[in-house]
């Protein structure tokens, strides 16, 4: 690997972190889709501070757009409160308006090489090593490293810092505020914190991709653990993760790295939604099978229960009998049914009958004792 | 002005435009009402933004640039995202609107992937994929406008032929599932149409704005009635409007993307309703409540002065001066109240700077203290 290379990845592993840090925050608050919103807001506020600093990656920049997307979060919420609207349609009033704005802006008024529509929506990553940051002769790397290693410090600092309070707010809203821990204060600080982090990843990935950084690394670690510090670092992992991964694929294939990296980040929550062991795809699919075939042995036994020791008992307990208009089931499931129920030594077969043994008793009285 | 009037019937492109424009903002705005209702709005943000990998899909698979063949790709690709999400949101505890993100998101960024190849090999910009981001309505020719008008004419006569069910399913699913109608593959039809609506306006609005077109005229068109069949037809027309205003906009002007102008108009649109609507408009809320506070005042003040007059044998001939009122706690805006009910003939002011009440003024508190207060004149209704 080259050094520009190098520098390329550590810029990307940064920004997926980032994201992927507050982004986890946003997916447990149901905020989820408040990251496109923002992504799309800060767009003007970009183009407007643009206009007046001149250079994309000053944070004179970074704090001027990253305001504008609090506004937005400000004007979905007074929408909302209005009543007039539901919130999910707030966020879309308001985020392709203030997108609008931007693009006629871009294109207008602007309308030159740094900032056009193919940033917006691809970041310029691969032209990130060129932007040194250069200090009384001394050249100290490529300055979107700083700023995005400025802005995920920052990213780390307040959830370190406030880890009791964010964790309280985001669980337990109600609780927090009578606590006195300030929910709406910790909500406007991640809020601003999104901006920020979106307005600083814009240069990196573009801003609808900021979204996928957000929330599928969060979304996959969502689906591995139940403990918020374990999913935090598990969100960074598929972060960084995505990041490699995207800019492999990205040079693989020489395309652009932004859609590269959002392609690594569904992929990786493809493999985790498939393969998580409590709550991916497959272990779902399979628990759910299991607890059909085990309600269908309860039944089976509530049936047999039932007829004990009556005078139909010879004909219902017949396996033959047990599909069609007794049970309800089908041939084969009956035959895996049965099978299945022998295994577990809840009923006795001797040739087409069945009875019931004592575990089988148990287990059909103690389900209709619930 | 008269020239673009004239240019709108004589001028082949800009007919075609407008023509164009306003047909995508019919259909998605009667479609919208739907989305919006079953609060589902963002739902087509994830279904237009999951529609470009379908389109440079489409165009890489089969080479063709055929609008027809790039709308089926982008069909087929939105309709794979709605499912989709229905999937995750079903079998996992994911929330529905991290789902829309996520699919949205990725998809999307699938899309750019295959752009960017596309461009490299087969020269994307002259197939004019570009187009589909931001939308050009300059692009529209004759025969997108027959595949536009075919596609929205069947969406909705469908609309039209299953409006009974559609409507329970907006409002009362739970009701349709007694009926024994077939709620599951309703629900996909309604997604289908959805898709359909949003695919056909991609190449004006392009996929990133798309879900503006459902959401606000639909936003806006609620504001102005409370009935399915008046909201639909509004939201259509509103759309229509906003559509054939943005895309002669950015005909006339040049270097204004098609796409971010019409949202824009259809924005504006929104907000005027918002404030301006009628019934529940923001403005018209707004000076109910300030009525109705007067009216309240109006009432404290007068049974106030009612109560002091009562005491005395003459009640029409005993002033009292503002400062006893304000010590029994009569709300702020005593002056103004007073005058009010001056003007009513209620209340006189004394030549000493005191307040008296009329003899019409003594039966009016009567009857307040007695009758209670005055009715209002309309319930609020939001």
């Amino acid at each position: 690997m080259t050094t520009p290379q190098l520098e390329i990845l550590a810029i990307a592993v940064v920004t997926a972190v980032g994201c992927a840090l507050v982004g986890s925050f946003l997916l447990l608050r149901g905020m989820a889709m408040m990251s496109d919103a923002i992504s799309h807001a800060i767009l003007p506020g970009i183009v407007i501070a643009f206009l007046i600093v001149g250079d994309l990656s000053s944070p004179w920049l970074v704090v001027a757009a990253a305001a504008m997307g609090v506004v937005a979060v400000i004007l979905v919420e007074l929408l909302y409160r209005t009543g007039r609207v539901r919130e999910d349609a707030a966020i879309g009033l308001v985020f392709p308006a203030l997108f609008s704005l931007g693009i006629i802006l871009i294109t207008r008024v602007v309308g030159n090489v740094h900032l056009d529509t193919d940033v917006v929506l691809l970041g310029e990553l691969a032209f990130a090593p060129f932007d040194r940051l250069v200090i009384g002769g001394h050249d100290l790397g490529p300055r979107h490293l700083y700023l995005m290693g400025t802005i995920t410090a920052i990213n780390l600092l307040f959830i370190v810092t406030f880890y009791k309070e964010l964790k309280l707010a985001t669980f337990d809203a109600g609780l927090a505020a009578a606590l006195g821990f300030a929910p709406a204060a910790i909500h406007y600080g991640l809020m601003l914190l999104v901006s920020i982090t979106a307005v600083g990843a814009f240069d990196a990935v573009g801003l609808v991709l900021v979204v996928a950084l957000m929330i599928a690394p969060a979304a996959a670690a969502y689906l591995l653990t139940g403990r918020l510090g374990r999913m935090l670092w598990l969100a960074a992992l598929f972060g960084l993760l995505t990041a490699a991964s995207g800019l492999w694929l990205a040079t693989w294939l020489d395309a652009s790295i932004a859609g590269s990296m959002a392609t690594c980040a569904g992929l990786l929550f493809a493999a985790v939604y498939m393969l998580a062991p409590r709550h991916g795809l497959l272990a779902v699919l399979l628990r759910r099978r299991r607890q059909r075939y085990q309600f269908a042995q309860t039944m089976l036994a509530i049936h047999l229960l039932q007829h004990e020791g009556r005078p139909e008992e010879a004909d219902e307990a017949r396996v033959d009998h047990l599909y069609g208009r007794h049970v309800g089931w089908d041939r084969p499931f009956t035959t895996q049914v049965v099978a299945q129920a022998v295994a577990a030594e809840l009923v006795i077969r001797r040739d087409d009958r069945l009875t019931l043994t004592d575990r089988g008793r148990t287990r059909a009285a103690q389900a209709l004792a619930l | 002005m008269t020239q673009i009037l004239i240019d709108l019937v004589t001028d082949y492109t800009l007919r075609t435009v407008a023509l164009g424009s306003a047909a995508l903002g019919l259909v998605s705005g009667a479609l919208g009402c739907f989305a919006v209702l079953r609060r589902q709005s963002l739902l087509g943000d994830a279904i237009s933004h999951a529609a470009l990998p379908g389109i440079v899909l489409a165009f890489l698979l089969t080479g063709s640039k055929t609008p027809l063949v790039l709308v089926l790709g982008a069909a087929l690709a939105g309709w794979a995202a709605a499912l989709l999400v229905m999937l995750v949101v079903k079998t996992t505890r994911i929330k529905p609107d991290a789902a829309l993100g996520l699919v949205l998101s990725t998809f999307f960024g699938f899309g750019l992937l295959l752009m960017s190849i596309a461009q490299r090999s087969a020269g994307a910009a002259q197939a004019g994929l570009d187009r589909f981001l931001f939308g050009q309505a300059a692009s529209l020719v004759g025969s997108d406008l027959v595949t536009m008008a075919v596609l929205g004419g069947v969406v909705l006569i469908l609309l039209l032929v299953l409006w009974k069910e559609l409507k329970l399913l907006a409002f009362d699913p739970d009701f349709l599932v007694a009926l024994g109608l077939p709620v599951r593959s309703l629900d996909v039809l309604l997604t289908t149409l959805l898709v359909v609506a949003i695919v056909i306006g991609l190449q004006t609005v392009g996929v990133v704005l798309m879900s503006a077109m459902l959401i606000a005229p639909a936003a806006a068109a609620r504001q102005w009635t409370d009935r399915l069949g008046r909201m639909v037809l509004l939201a259509g027309l509103f759309g229509a409007l906003s559509g054939l205003c943005g895309a002669v906009l950015s005909s006339i002007v040049p270097h204004l993307p098609t796409g971010p102008t019409i949202v824009l108009c259809v924005t504006t649109l929104t907000v005027v309703s918002l404030l301006g609507a009628p019934h529940r408009g923001l403005i018209a809320v707004w000076l109910r409540q300030q009525r109705g506070r007067r009216r309240l005042q109006r009432d404290a003040v007068l049974a106030d002065l009612y109560h002091l007059a009562a005491q005395h044998a003459q009640p029409d001939r005993a002033p009292h001066s503002a400062r006893v009122l304000r010590a029994m706690g009569t709300p702020a805006g005593l002056n103004r109240t007073l005058a009010h009910l001056t003007g009513e003939g209620l209340v006189r002011r004394t030549s000493d700077g005191r307040w008296r009440l009329t003899l019409a003024g003594v039966a009016a508190g009567r009857r307040l203290v007695t009758e209670g207060p005055t009715p209002a004149d309309r319930e609020d209704r939001s």
